[in-house]
């Protein structure tokens, strides 16, 4: 992309226009002019307990009054009663591995992080989180107790990780 | 009303820096209605199935009509993510069976290679659930497949070497598809040599980035009659199924529910024992956009038991001549995975298929008359399970 970009800006002045050779191909093509940064904001106002929670160390899911079904990710509302009548409870901290993956191709949006492991976890109460698993991800298989974790990221920021539990 | 596929297109798939997005559509809409030997004033609705994002054009069927001097057609895009193509076909079969229409375009169409790959990359793992997968745990497409290759793994003993048998039939048959992108077979070493993308899957465990396009003319089974339509293929049933957006709302990741649902939807419509339904079907087109997930597939299409799928592929049981054929024109593995021109790709393969047309070396043989398609969109978020037959149901 970098070279498409950079023999556009040399066609611009050469030729009169923002246009590259597709190497592979030799086609012609526009190469656009017009950038476009995506940053969404996006709405925790209802489940602000939930980050609350984290900086504390803990795992907090809703769980609605009425019918006692627990929500993780959590929600706002309980779409089976057709309330929002709903606790905030901490989930158990400890379960099972469910499965694991090593992300080695990454997203730009990732770049400052090395390979990273995602894992799924069943706690204890039956709730299943997907998270980083920390540590490597050659010494755990799917089966075998983990428990949950807060830390802060690279970037700053709490989050819950998965930790294998040792012996 | 039944309604019947009249006329087929379809594109090159690959790197398609040769032409723009109206251009590379063209190239299906074109054949598909000169097959279908049918004129612009004679189709009454339109349904372009396209994920974007990617590309430039947002306009899509409005480009289309446009470029293809349409008049007078209703016309709509569609999205749903990897099945996209079969949801466009959704709404198509829907609008004739409805009587709401009688002829529709259907195109499936993606052009993701107008952005570079880490783009792609990005905006395909945000294809999940964004806030809890891909905002704080940068889960990639390889990624979700993998959590689930890694489950059936563990579940049933099946390898990185089971997977990559995956890869080297899909290629096979994908060296025999003039459209296909990748026009060459791998050996079983290639394809366990390369580079890990997403451990367990490496390279070649994972479906292309491609830009391509196919299309279908649908008409209902009057103006088959008017028309004194010979060469078409009918739509037996379809099932449409969906997942949870998190993986973690999930009982199991070694299955897709909503691909499980949508066949036994499928099979109970078009009368098919969901018992042994191989037996009354000649082949099928299953989305293997990762190998593991075409094992996962042999499964929750009942084509074998739970934990049995990986013996098919271990048996040679899904090459022509075994239990049933499955991606023979390449797959999204070796053809590419154009978003959303797959599904319609897989259409087009079903016509192709039960008409005696498909390139030498890649025709199934044709007993039952009947061809299924197996699409699914997202991490298992919609599953489209399309049965064609020659006979009408």
């Amino acid at each position: 992309m970098e070279d498409l970009r950079r023999a556009a800006e040399t066609n611009i002045r050469e030729y009169g226009f923002p246009v590259a050779i597709d190497e592979k191909s030799g086609a012609l093509q526009w190469v656009d002019m017009r950038d476009l940064t995506v940053k969404y904001i996006i709405s925790i106002e209802n489940i602000q307990n939930f980050f609350e929670g984290l900086k504390e160390g803990k795992l907090l899911a809703t769980k609605c009054r009425k019918c006692g079904e627990v929500f993780f990710p959590p929600q706002k509302d309980c779409p089976r009663c057709m309330d929002e009548d709903m606790d905030w409870i901490e989930l158990k901290n400890e379960g099972t591995l469910d499965t694991l993956t090593v992300i080695f191709v990454r997203p730009p949006s990732f770049a400052a992080y090395d390979p990273y492991t995602v894992a799924i976890a069943t706690l204890e109460d039956g709730v299943k989180v997907t998270a980083w698993l920390k540590g490597d991800p050659k010494k755990i298989k799917p089966g075998q107790k983990v428990k949950i974790e807060v830390s802060r990221r690279k970037e700053g920021y709490f989050m819950y990780e998965i930790v294998p539990v040792e012996g | 009303m039944s309604v019947a596929i009249i006329g087929v297109g379809h594109s090159r798939f690959g790197a398609r820096k040769d032409v723009n997005v109206p251009e590379l559509a063209w190239e299906a809409i074109k054949p598909a209605m000169q097959s279908a030997n049918v004129e612009q004033k004679d189709i009454d609705f339109m349904v372009v199935g396209t994920a974007g994002l990617w590309s430039s054009e947002a306009a899509v069927p409005p480009l289309l009509y446009e470029y293809g001097m349409f008049e007078d057609v209703g016309s709509m895009r569609v999205e749903a993510a990897c099945a996209t193509g079969n949801a466009a076909i959704r709404v198509g079969y829907t609008a004739i069976e409805s009587g709401e229409a009688d002829a529709v375009l259907v195109v499936g169409l993606e052009k993701m290679q107008e952005s570079p790959n880490p783009t792609v990359i990005e905006l395909i793992g945000r294809f999940g659930s964004y806030f809890w997968e891909f905002e704080n745990f940068g889960l990639t497409f390889p990624g979700y497949y993998a959590l689930h290759a890694t489950a059936y793994m563990a579940k049933y003993g099946a390898t990185e070497e089971d997977f990559a048998k995956v890869a080297v039939k899909n290629h096979h048959y994908g060296a025999k598809n003039p459209k296909a992108q990748f026009q060459r077979e791998i050996s079983l070493e290639q394809a366990i040599n390369s580079p890990y993308v997403a451990w367990p899957f490496k390279l070649f465990d994972c479906s292309p980035i491609t830009d391509g396009s196919a299309a279908v003319i649908l008409a209902s089974e009057e103006k088959v009659k008017e028309w004194g339509i010979e060469e078409k293929i009918w739509i037996l049933s379809q099932g449409v199924g969906t997942g949870t957006a998190n993986l973690s709302r999930r009982e199991s990741f070694t299955s897709l529910k909503s691909a499980s649902y949508a066949a036994e939807v499928a099979y109970r419509k078009a009368g098919i024992d969901i018992d042994a339904p191989y037996r009354q079907i000649d082949g099928a087109d299953v989305h293997d956009c990762f190998t593991a997930a075409e094992i996962i597939a042999y499964e929750d299409l009942r084509f074998a038991k739970r934990g049995e799928g990986v013996e098919l592929i271990r048996e040679e049981q899904t090459y022509i001549g075994g239990r049933i054929p499955v991606n023979v024109d390449g797959g999204l593995k070796a053809k590419g995975h154009p978003i959303g021109a797959t599904g319609v790709s897989q259409a087009v393969e079903a016509f192709k298929q039960l008409l005696n047309k498909a390139e030498n070396g890649r025709q199934i043989d044709v007993k039952n008359g009947r061809y299924l398609a197996h699409n699914v969109g997202g991490t298992g978020h919609y599953t489209y399970v399309t049965i064609y037959g020659l006979e009408k149901r």
